[in-house]
C-alpha cells in the first residue's frame, strides 16, 4: 500500500467541468447515430459512415476527458498502452472485416 | 411474480440429478454444521469473507478451482463412462438432452471455474510477494472481483438444481443458442454466469495490471522482474484486451434472446458466422492468458530446484512478449471450415504455426536450466517433466491442426478434442498443480508430503495419455466431437481404454486431496521454520512462512535479478533491521461480499425473467457501491511495536536453526 513508487506519483484528475463535457459530448454523439437509424434520413452507406465516424470521435472523447490521456507529460506506460490498444483494436476490426468480406463472398450473402 | 420459474424448473423425475444434488445438500449441511460446532462464523466473516488480503483472496480463489475442478472432473467421467457403455447403437445412461448439457457445463466449467480462478489464485498469491509490496494496487476491487466470480460459480450450481444448463457447447454458438432453438433457460444460464464473473475477471486483469506496473520494490526494473510476474503482466495485459469483446460478444447474443434483436440470427439481416468471429477473437487469446502463468511458473519452478539462473532470461521475456501479441492473429484456425477461402486461410494458418517459434524458444530456456544444474526431483519438478513432454506433443499436433488443410479433416474430431486438452491438461493443469505445491508453503507455513505429491502427478501423466491418446487415434477413424451415440463398433475399444484413462486420473485427483489431508495433518512435521523451504532465489522466500499479513515489514530494495538469492549470497538475507515503521494497511470490507452475492441475485432474477427481483437487485448493487465510494474509513497503520513483535518471532526462529 505505501510504496514508494506510488507516493511518487502525482495523479492528474478532471475537474467536474470536464467530466460533464466528456459526458454531454458522449450523450451527443450517442444520439446522433441513433437517430440516423431512427429516421432513417441519410441512405444506409451514409448511415453506416457516419456511425463509423461518429464511433471514433466518440473513443477519443472518452480516452481525453474520461482517461486523461491528452496530457503530454504522462508516463511512457500510458503510451505504450494506447498503441498496444490501438494495435489490437485495428488488428480485431481489420480482421474480422477481411474476413467476413470473404466468408459473405463465399457463401453468396445478399444473391 | 416468478417470471418463468415454477416448481416443473427442479427435475425432481431425473434420478441421476436428484441424487447428485441430495449427496451436495447433505455435504453443505455437513460444512455448515462443522462450522456452526466448531463456532467459526465470526472467524470466517471477519478473517476471510471480508478479507481483502491478496494472500486469502488467493486461498478462497483456489479452494473454489478445487471444488470446480471436481464437479467438472464427474462430467468428464460420466462422458467417457456413457462413451464407454453406448456402442453399437446402445443408448448408455445418459440421454440426449443430459449429455449435451454435461458437455457444455464440463468445458464451461473447467475453463471459467476451474481454470481461471486458479490461475489468479496463484497470481493472487505470488505476485505482490515476489515485487516486494504489501498488497496488490485496489485490495477492495480484489475482494469484489472474487466474489463476482462466486457469483457465476453460484450460478452454474444453481442451474444444476433449478432449470437447466445450457445444451449448446462451450462457446453457445448461434444459431444453436439463440431464443428460437434453445427457448429454455440454459443458454440463459451460461451468459450471466459468464458476464458477471467475466466483469470480476476484467477488474482482476486491471489491478494486476496496475499493481505490477507501479508497485515493485525500488530498484526492480521491468527486466529485473521475476518470470512468473512477466507472464502475469502480459496475462493481464491479454484479458484488459480480451476479454471487452467476450462481454460485448455476449451482450448482443443476450439482446437477440431477450429483446428480439437480429445480431446473430438466421433471418432479418443477422449473421452468425460473426459469432463465431468474434468469440474466438477473445477465446484465442483466453488460451494464451491460461498459458503463460503456467509458463511463468515452471520458470520459477525450474531455477529453484536447478539451482540455477534461469537460461535465456531475455529470451524469455521477449517470447513472452511475442506470445501475447501473436496470440490476437490466430484467431480463425478455429473456424478454418466456415470457408473464408485459401487467402484467409493461409495467413491464419502460417500465423498460428509462427507462435510455436517463441514456445519452442520457451521449451529450450527450460531444458538448458536444468543442463547440468543440480536437479532436485521435487514434486514441482515431477510436473515440470511431465509438462515438458505432455506440452511439446500438444503443440505438435496443434501445428498440424493449424495446415487448413488437415483442420478440414480434423476438425470438430476427437483429434481436435485430444490436442486442447494435451496443451490444456499437460500445460495449465500440470502448471498450476506445479505452483500450488511450489508456494504452498510461503502461505501455510508447512510443505505438503512428497510422496502422494508423486504419486498424483505420475497418476495424472499416465492417466492423460491413457485417456487422449486413443483420441487421437479416433479423431483419424472418423469419430467426431460431442457424440452421446455411436453405431461404429471399431472405436469401442479405444473409448474403454480412454474411460480407463479417466479413472487413472481420479486416482491422481484423490491422491492430490489424500496429500492435502495428510499434509495438514503431519503439518508440524513439515513446519516451514526458515521462510525460504527450496533454496527460493526471489523475493517471496525472504520473509517468514506463512507471509505476515503485511507481507514486507521493510519494502526490499532490489539490486539484481533474482534479487533473495543476490541477499543471500552477499549474506544480508538474514539481517535484522534497526528499527520498524508504522504500516499503512487497507482495511477488510464486506462491500465486495454483498455486491457479489446480490449480483448472483441479480443474474437468477434476470435468467427467470423476474423483473421486480432484478431491478430490486440492480439497485441494491448501486446503493453498496455508493455506500463504499463514500465510506473514508478504509485503511489503519499497524504500529511499529506490532511489527516488531511480530518479527522478532521469526528472527527467535532463525536463530534457534542455527
Amino acid at each position: 500500500m505505501s510504496n514508494q513508487q506510488q507516493s511518487q506519483e502525482s495523479h492528474e484528475h478532471g475537474s467536474i467541468k470536464s467530466y460533464t463535457t466528456g459526458l454531454i459530448l458522449s450523450i451527443i454523439l450517442t444520439i446522433i447515430p441513433f437517430g440516423l437509424v431512427m429516421t432513417g434520413a441519410l441512405s444506409g452507406v451514409a448511415t453506416l459512415a457516419i456511425i463509423m465516424i461518429m464511433a471514433v470521435v466518440q473513443i477519443v472523447v472518452q480516452v481525453v476527458y474520461f482517461l486523461h490521456l491528452n496530457e503530454g507529460s504522462g508516463p511512457r506506460w500510458n503510451m505504450i498502452s494506447l498503441w498496444f490498444t490501438i494495435l489490437i483494436v485495428a488488428i480485431v476490426v481489420v480482421g474480422s472485416l477481411w474476413i467476413m468480406f470473404h466468408l459473405n463472398h463465399n457463401l453468396m450473402v445478399g444473391m | 411474480m416468478f417470471g418463468k420459474l415454477t416448481i416443473e424448473a427442479v427435475p425432481y423425475h431425473e434420478p441421476i440429478v436428484m441424487v447428485v444434488l441430495g449427496v451436495a445438500a447433505l455435504m453443505g449441511l455437513a460444512v455448515v454444521a462443522a462450522i456452526t460446532y466448531f463456532k467459526k462464523w465470526g472467524y470466517l466473516w471477519k478473517e476471510w469473507i471480508t478479507s481483502v488480503d491478496h494472500k486469502r483472496l488467493g486461498v478462497m480463489y483456489i479452494l473454489v478451482a478445487i471444488v470446480m475442478l471436481i464437479r467438472g472432473f464427474s462430467d468428464a467421467i460420466m462422458m467417457r463412462s456413457q462413451q464407454a457403455i453406448a456402442s453399437g447403437g446402445a443408448e448408455g445412461y445418459l440421454p440426449p438432452e443430459h449429455y449435451d448439457q454435461i458437455f457444455t457445463a464440463h468445458g464451461v466449467i473447467m475453463i471459467f471455474f476451474m481454470a481461471m480462478p486458479f490461475m489468479v489464485g496463484l497470481m493472487n498469491i505470488a505476485v505482490p510477494l515476489q515485487i516486494g509490496a504489501r498488497d496488490v494496487a485496489f485490495p477492495f476491487l480484489n475482494s469484489l472481483s472474487f466474489w463476482l466470480t462466486m457469483a457465476g460459480v453460484i450460478l452454474v450450481n444453481v442451474s444444476l438444481g433449478v432449470g437447466e444448463f445450457a445444451a449448446t457447447g462451450w462457446l453457445a454458438y448461434p444459431p444453436l443458442s439463440d431464443i428460437q432453438y434453445s427457448p429454455g433457460v440454459g443458454v440463459d444460464y451460461w451468459i450471466w454466469s459468464l458476464q458477471i464473473s467475466g466483469i470480476g475477471t476484467l477488474l482482476t486483469g486491471v489491478n494486476f495490471f496496475v499493481t505490477i506496473l507501479k508497485m515493485r520494490a525500488p530498484g526492480m526494473t521491468l527486466m529485473k522482474m521475476p518470470m512468473f510476474t512477466w507472464t502475469a503482466l502480459c496475462t493481464n495485459v491479454l484479458i484488459i484486451a480480451a476479454f471487452p469483446i467476450l462481454t460485448v460478444t455476449i451482450a448482443l447474443l443476450t439482446l437477440d434472446r431477450y429483446i428480439g434483436t437480429h445480431f446473430f440470427t438466421n433471418d432479418m439481416g443477422g449473421n452468425q458466422m460473426m459469432y463465431v468471429n468474434l468469440i474466438w477473437a477473445w477465446g484465442h487469446p483466453e488460451v494464451y492468458i491460461l498459458v503463460l502463468p503456467a509458463f511463468g511458473i515452471f520458470a520459477e519452478v525450474v531455477a529453484t530446484y536447478c539451482k540455477k539462473r534461469l537460461f535465456g532470461y531475455t529470451s524469455m521475456v521477449y517470447a513472452t512478449v511475442a506470445i501475447t501479441v501473436l496470440s490476437f492473429v490466430v484467431w480463425l484456425h478455429h473456424f478454418f471450415t466456415m470457408g473464408a477461402g485459401a487467402n484467409v486461410n493461409s495467413f491464419f494458418g502460417i500465423a498460428t504455426m509462427i507462435i510455436a517459434i517463441p514456445t519452442g524458444v520457451k521449451i529450450f530456456n527450460w531444458l538448458f536450466t536444468m543442463y547440468e544444474g543440480r536437479v532436485q526431483f521435487t514434486v514441482p519438478m515431477a510436473w515440470t517433466l511431465g509438462f515438458l513432454i505432455t506440452f511439446t506433443i500438444g503443440g505438435m499436433t496443434g501445428v498440424l491442426l493449424a495446415v487448413p488443410g488437415a483442420d478440414y479433416v480434423l476438425h470438430n474430431s476427437l483429434f481436435l478434442i485430444a490436442h486442447f486438452h494435451n496443451v490444456i491438461i499437460g500445460g495449465v493443469v500440470f502448471g498450476y498443480l506445479a505452483g500450488f505445491t511450489y508456494w504452498f508453503p510461503k502461505v501455510f507455513g508447512f510443505k505438503l508430503n512428497e510422496k502422494l505429491g508423486k504419486a498424483s502427478a505420475w497418476c495424472w501423466i499416465v492417466g492423460f495419455f491413457t485417456a487422449f491418446m486413443p483420441l487421437y487415434a479416433l479423431g483419424f477413424m472418423g469419430m467426431t466431437r460431442r457424440l452421446n451415440s455411436y453405431d461404429n463398433p471399431d472405436w469401442h475399444f479405444p473409448l474403454i481404454v480412454a474411460a480407463i484413462g479417466a479413472v487413472i486420473i481420479a486416482c491422481g485427483i484423490a491422491c492430490q486431496l489424500l496429500q492435502l489431508v495428510v499434509s495438514i495433518k503431519d503439518r508440524h512435521k513439515n513446519v516451514d521454520e526458515t521462510g525460504d523451504p527450496w533454496g527460493g532465489r526471489t523475493l517471496e522466500w525472504s520473509i517468514p512462512s506463512p507471509a505476515p499479513f503485511y507481507n514486507f515489514a521493510h519494502t526490499p530494495v532490489v539490486e539484481e535479478r533474482d534479487a533473495f538469492w543476490h541477499m543471500k549470497e552477499n549474506g544480508v538475507s538474514e539481517q535484522k533491521p534497526a528499527e520498524y515503521q508504522d504500516i499503512h494497511m487497507p482495511k477488510n470490507t464486506s462491500a465486495g461480499f454483498f455486491i457479489g452475492m446480490i449480483a448472483s441475485v441479480f443474474g437468477f432474477a434476470l435468467i427467470w425473467h423476474i423483473w421486480w427481483l432484478a431491478i430490486v437487485a440492480g439497485v441494491g448493487i448501486f446503493v453498496t457501491m455508493v455506500l463504499r465510494t463514500f465510506n473514508d474509513d478504509i485503511d489503519y497503520y499497524v504500529p511499529a511495536a506490532e511489527v516488531e513483535r511480530i518479527e522478532s518471532q521469526r528472527y527467535q526462529k532463525l536463530s534457534n536453526q542455527a
